[in-house]
């Protein structure tokens, strides 16, 4: 992986009064930039123990259906994964599918057509966004707190419509989002995935607009002194995850088939474990998409291998906690050896 | 880096070996028929006991392996993982308890697709996700059992009254329904009253107390509903009325343990999951194993279990609810 510094970008750019490293350059700074080549070992290590573990992990078709395990929830990683990094946090990414999910229910029920459809999801991903956004940005209320109460809200609208009840009448052709194949076994899912994943590289790595986010992350009265609109890269963001939030309400509800208010429940702190696997920071400021995609990738393969041994869940749970305890902590430890080298 | 490479290699050595050893298992298996028996949720006793039954089935069987699995939170898509997980180890039969009769349809028809057996038992998935359903219980068995297990402590006859739950409740009318048209073969037993709790413990307290007061001559209450039976029996042991009239009905064997050991209470009936767990094996394994097929009318075999003869939706019934009393009551009541 071949990388401008940091430095070098924002000479070239005029209007960047001040330079705002994309990391804080510590000790350990070298060996946090080899974060994603730690995964990645970490990633073959996961798929070398599954092929040896169960003979059925090797099949283009089990692993294509094990893709499904992790592409609704990196969909909203990405997003997720921005929102982060300029030190913003959205805990209502799995209450807003829910709500999504039932307004579509009622739109399929009132007879629209799947493009249809497909706009509710989107609109209501969006407007569900721009609350949290206006009320984190316009009350200056912490993002924390605001994306708990609206976890709360959009979830308890979704119960108030439904109750006990499901909405099933989905028409012909709204399946083909979560359960269609473009080629083979490359599913819809995650063809989709793979654009997403390099949309939201690019737009974090390549755009001014990612560096903005880490500026924000990294130092938000800095980057308002620096004339950045940090409001206004917040709100888009929140945006952006409400949005992507209603894409994976469409690919979820169209994979089930089906629509109950209890859809996508937890899925919140997935995500999050997702992104911070992945290498991005919790206190903001750092990380990449490469880590998330890659985390994606283990995490997924970890859930599917052990369903395949038929380790009972809370094994699996107890294996991904320890991992990601154990990729937080060993650049940590690596750091305090690392002052004697440099 | 050097401590990079050798913490992974480490790690990864690690995972190789603990997983070899599963590995040399599941090549082993594979000439067994391998049956998953799918729940809602890892941890739940009732689930627990289902689990021992399949192994029983298992046993009896003999070249049947069970898979006990399911997810950690009663979720559709954590048992969609699961499902995925069993479809691509090309297990032969799934049984499965859902947690949405909906959302699984997709996964358990590729499962079908790719020629697994799927069945439902308990809670049930809609009839174009499974081969067939087998519920624990029907209408006419639970209306008739609860009358028998009055009418079998009244050896004389004499006043019975039901505790319902509410008015309105679909299983519990039906399930009365179907006692009344058996009564006939009951002729001393004289139902004097029908009266609703609403499945709220304190209303049913009260109902049995009025019961108790209109009716000196009470002998026993029905109450088929977990709620009112355990309500009913308090109330008789609070009136002292304990050897006087009899609780008896549908409930859940933790709830009424104290109320059987106090005499309050001397059997009722629910299903029990060791049987169920049992003839859903019994049953994947026949349809897996081209020994019956799942069509409107047919009778498939579930071993100690007799048979069960479907619908025309494919549903069957197990058996009668199963009756738990003193002799009994220890062991299951920490089940569920």
């Amino acid at each position: 992986m071949s990388r401008e510094t940091p430095e070098s970008r924002l000479e070239s750019r005029p209007d960047s009064r001040r330079a705002i490293p994309d990391r804080l350059s510590t000790p350990g700074a070298r060996l946090l930039r080899s974060w994603e080549a730690l995964l990645l070992a970490v990633a073959v290590a996961i798929f070398v123990a599954n092929c040896f573990a169960s003979p059925y992990f090797l099949d283009p078709w089990n692993l294509s259906d094990a893709t499904f395990n992790f592409t609704e929830k990196a969909m909203i990683a990405f997003p997720m994964a921005l929102l982060i990094i300029a030190g913003e946090i959205d805990l209502s990414v799995a209450a807003i599918i829910a709500l999504a999910s039932t307004i579509m229910g009622m739109a399929a029920e009132a007879g629209f057509g799947t493009p249809a459809l497909v706009l509710v999801g989107l609109g209501v991903g969006l407007v569900c966004g721009a609350v949290n956004g206006t009320l984190v940005t316009r009350f200056g209320l912490p993002s924390i707190v605001v994306t708990i109460g609206t976890m709360s809200l959009f979830r308890g609208i979704a119960y108030i419509i439904l109750g006990d009840q499901a909405y099933t009448s989905y028409p012909p052709g709204f399946d083909y989002f979560g359960q269609g194949y473009v080629f083979w076994v490359i599913s819809f899912e995650f063809v989709l995935f793979a654009a997403l994943a390099v949309l939201f590289g690019v737009l974090l790595r390549r755009t001014s607009f990612g560096r903005m986010v880490y500026a924000v992350g990294n130092n938000p009265m800095a980057a308002r002194f620096s004339g950045l609109r940090v409001g206004r890269i917040r709100f888009l963001l929140f945006l952006m995850t409400g949005l992507l939030s209603g894409v994976a309400a469409i690919c979820l509800t169209s994979r089930l088939g089906s629509t109950r208010p209890s859809i996508a429940l937890g899925w919140e702190l997935e995500i999050v474990t997702m992104v911070v696997l992945g290498g991005v920071s919790i206190l903001g400021g750092a990380g990449t998409i490469a880590g998330v995609v890659i985390a994606a990738f283990v995490l997924g393969m970890v859930t599917f291998g052990f369903g395949l041994l038929n380790v009972p869940g809370i094994v699996m749970s107890i294996f991904i906690g320890l991992l990601l305890i154990a990729v937080i902590a060993l650049p940590r430890l690596a750091a305090r050896l690392a002052p004697r080298r440099a | 880096m050097k401590l990079w490479k050798s913490l992974l290699a480490g790690a990864a050595a690690a995972v190789a070996l603990a997983a070899a050893p599963l590995a040399t298992t599941a090549a082993n298996a594979a000439d067994q028929t391998r049956i998953a028996l799918v729940v809602k949720g890892l941890g739940i006793g009732f689930f627990e006991a289902a689990n021992k039954g399949a192994e029983e089935a298992a046993k009896e069987l003999g070249d049947v392996e069970i898979i006990y699995t399911g997810p950690t939170d009663t979720t559709a898509e954590g048992q969609i993982e699961v499902i995925n997980a069993l479809i691509a180890q090309k297990v032969d039969a799934i049984a499965i308890s859902a947690n949405d009769k909906d959302a699984l349809v997709p996964a358990l028809k590729k499962a079908m697709d790719r020629g697994i057996t799927v069945i439902s038992w308990d809670s049930g998935v809609a009839p174009e996700g499974r081969a067939m359903q087998l519920n624990p219980s029907s209408t006419p068995l639970i209306g008739n059992m609860i009358i028998k297990l009055a009418a079998d402590n009244l050896p004389d006859g004499g006043d019975v009254a039901v505790l319902s739950a509410s008015a309105t409740a679909t299983n519990q009318n039906a399930w009365i329904a179907a006692m009344k048209q058996v009564m006939p073969n009951y002729p001393n037993i004289n139902l004097v009253a029908t009266v609703y709790g609403d499945d709220l413990s304190d209303k049913s307290y009260r109902e049995a107390q009025g019961l108790m007061q209109s009716y000196p001559d009470l002998k026993a209450i029905i109450a088929p509903t977990s709620v009112g039976i355990v309500a009913a029996a308090q109330a008789v042991e609070d009136a002292g009325k304990v050897g006087e009239i009899n609780v008896t009905g549908l409930g859940l064997p933790s709830e009424m343990a104290g109320h059987v050991e106090s005499g309050a209470s001397k059997s009722f009936a629910i299903w029990n999951p060791i049987d169920l767990g049992y003839s859903a094996t019994m049953i994947a394994y026949n349809l897996a194993k081209g020994k019956a097929t799942a069509e409107p009318g047919a009778e498939i075999p579930m071993g100690r279990m007799g048979s069960v003869k479907l619908d025309e939706n494919t549903e069957g019934a197990m058996a009668d609810p199963f009756v738990y009393d003193k002799s009994n009551i220890e062991q299951f009541k920490s089940i569920f």
